[in-house]
């Protein structure tokens, strides 16, 4: 297993519900497509160097729900996801998880996710495009509510007659 | 009982390239890509996703090529090639209060915080064939755009009834343990609600849409409403050992119904209204809703109801929902049976040998 030395292996339920920036931008790149990630990586000026701890690999992930919704935990069923993790020469070390089977994407994702942690000139570019791309995956989220918006509907009763 | 049988090689290779050339069809006409079954058979991508108790888009669309269409067949496709991977852990509950959603109806509340919304459904369409489909082609459809984006808060409708106390609750266990996994451990009975709900889950659509509806014309006592039906996409978040804090991995898109039942009461508990779950991968509402019914049904024993019919035997449902596992043992009856069937065969012959022979003795002794 790899333990990020940074981090403490066991948190609080509380600690692992926290939305840092960390969280955000990882989110971001777990919803962006394959091209996002690689044209984010491409625009970075050099290419950073870094050593993979754990190359990109597929497995699945047990969706559990609950019954009702808000009751008993049951599996669903699986989905697939894949995860990597690089460090970078200075030792930062950057994850990736996301749903599918984009390994390329995973490895991208990781060497992101470590350069946005550092104090480098990078990131503010980095941190432009991320939000580039959160503007992105919330305009598609508005423009999917707003359609289904156009299908709001009123229902009248009708009065039964006793025949 | 089947027995082992060798030889065939070149058979079967050959049948291998049969079917491939069946698979494609008239070559004249344009192969359908991966994407375009992905992208225009949605619905069928999703049952595959059910059945195969896998969500993958890409790969239900492949598994729907690679068979020819085959809904089994491909979710058995999904089935082997998960045995293939590893599992990385558990995501935590979804949690579908939170859906972005995309449809929403219920046929027990008029006026609901949030409103009715259509969404993208066939239930108002004429059931008349659109041949511009067939001729032309379909330019871009656009669809319309409200100004406003749905309320962000969409109460799902038994909590709103739950509030007065009037339905049934569904809270967690103590200390909300860790379901039970069929992947893992086998079936026991009598089943927790979790080992059903998965099993359901994974089940069949037409034996659960049958089974359904047989609860529906009586062979099973309860009259469900639709409380709620909603469909739309979830967040899905993991908290990876390694870092210790939720990561969002992205988002599916479910279907979770809500069935409202009639009522039940003890001496400790007034009447209420009971509850029926279903939720499922993708836009696949009648899978939603015949689940919901039959979690319904399948609580018979926790309500004290005779479980005369069909749909409230658990080990009858639970055991016969599988598709794959159900065209597995009906279809191994192709595979050759030769050994087993000469020596009924030769049972039979012995039979009606000794029962000539009785009855020309019997003859005899007349005589």
């Amino acid at each position: 297993m790899i333990c990020d030395q940074d981090q403490p292996k066991v948190l609080t339920v509380l600690d692992a519900k926290k939305d840092t920036a960390r969280q955000r931008w990882m989110g971001v790149l777990a919803r962006a497509s394959a091209a996002e990630i690689a044209g984010l990586f491409a625009s970075l000026e050099d290419r950073p160097d870094y050593q993979i701890i754990k190359r990109p690999e597929t497995g699945t992930l047990m969706v559990e729900g609950r019954a009702g919704g808000a009751g008993q935990r049951f599996n669903v069923g699986e989905a697939t996801m894949t995860r990597c993790v690089i460090r970078l020469t200075d030792g930062r070390i950057g994850f990736s998880y996301a749903l599918g089977r984009d390994r390329v994407k995973a490895e991208q994702s990781a060497v992101l996710d470590a350069l946005l942690q550092s104090g480098d000139q990078r990131v503010v570019v980095l941190q432009n495009g991320i939000g580039a791309l959160e503007r992105t995956q919330k305009e598609a989220r508005e423009l999917a509510s707003r359609k289904a918006a156009a299908t709001k509907v009123n229902f009248f009763t009708l009065v039964r007659g006793d025949g | 009982m089947y027995v082992a049988v060798k030889g065939g090689e070149a058979a079967i290779l050959a049948t291998h390239d049969l079917v491939a050339e069946e698979r494609r069809g008239d070559v004249s006409v344009p192969e359908i890509s991966v994407e375009q079954i992905r992208e225009q058979m949605q619905l069928s991508v999703a049952r595959v996703m059910n059945e195969g108790s896998l969500y993958d888009e890409d790969l239900g669309a492949l598994a729907l090529k690679q068979t020819q269409g085959d809904l089994i067949e491909a979710a058995f496709l999904m089935r082997a090639y998960r045995t293939t991977l590893p599992r990385f852990g558990s995501s935590v509950p979804v949690d579908t209060a939170t859906m972005a959603i995309r449809r929403r109806i219920s046929a027990t509340y008029k006026d609901l915080p949030g409103g009715q919304v259509l969404g993208p459904t066939y239930d108002y369409t004429h059931r008349l064939f659109d041949f511009t489909l067939m001729a032309n082609g379909e330019h871009a459809p656009a669809a319309t755009a409200a100004d406003h984006s749905l309320d962000a808060a969409m109460p799902r409708v038994p909590d709103i009834l739950g509030d007065e106390g009037l339905m049934e609750a569904e809270v967690p266990p103590q200390h909300d343990p860790r379901p039970f996994d069929l992947t893992r451990d086998p079936v026991e009975f009598p089943a927790g609600r979790d080992v059903r709900l998965q099993t359901l889950s994974r089940g069949d659509e037409g034996f659960l849409l049958g089974l359904a509806y047989s609860v529906q014309r009586g062979f099973g006592g309860n009259h469900p409403f639709a409380g709620e039906i909603r469909m739309g996409e979830v967040a899905v978040s993991f908290v990876p050992e390694e870092l210790g804090f939720e990561i969002d991995l992205g988002e599916i898109t479910l279907t979770e119904c809500q069935m409202v039942n009639q009522f039940k009461g003890s001496i400790e508990q007034p009447p209420q209204f009971t509850r029926g779950y279903g939720l499922a991968f993708g836009h696949a509402e009648r899978k939603a809703m015949s689940m919901a019914i039959i979690d319904r049904s399948l609580k018979a024993r926790e309500f004290g109801e005779a479980a005369e019919y069909p749909a409230q035997q658990e080990e009858f449902v639970l055991y016969h929902c599988d598709n794959v596992e159900a065209s597995g043992f009906v279809e191994h009856l192709k595979l050759p049976h030769y050994v087993d069937f000469q020596g009924e065969l030769e049972l039979l012959r012995k039979i009606r040998r000794e029962q000539k022979e009785r009855l020309a003795e019997r003859k005899e002794a007349a005589e």
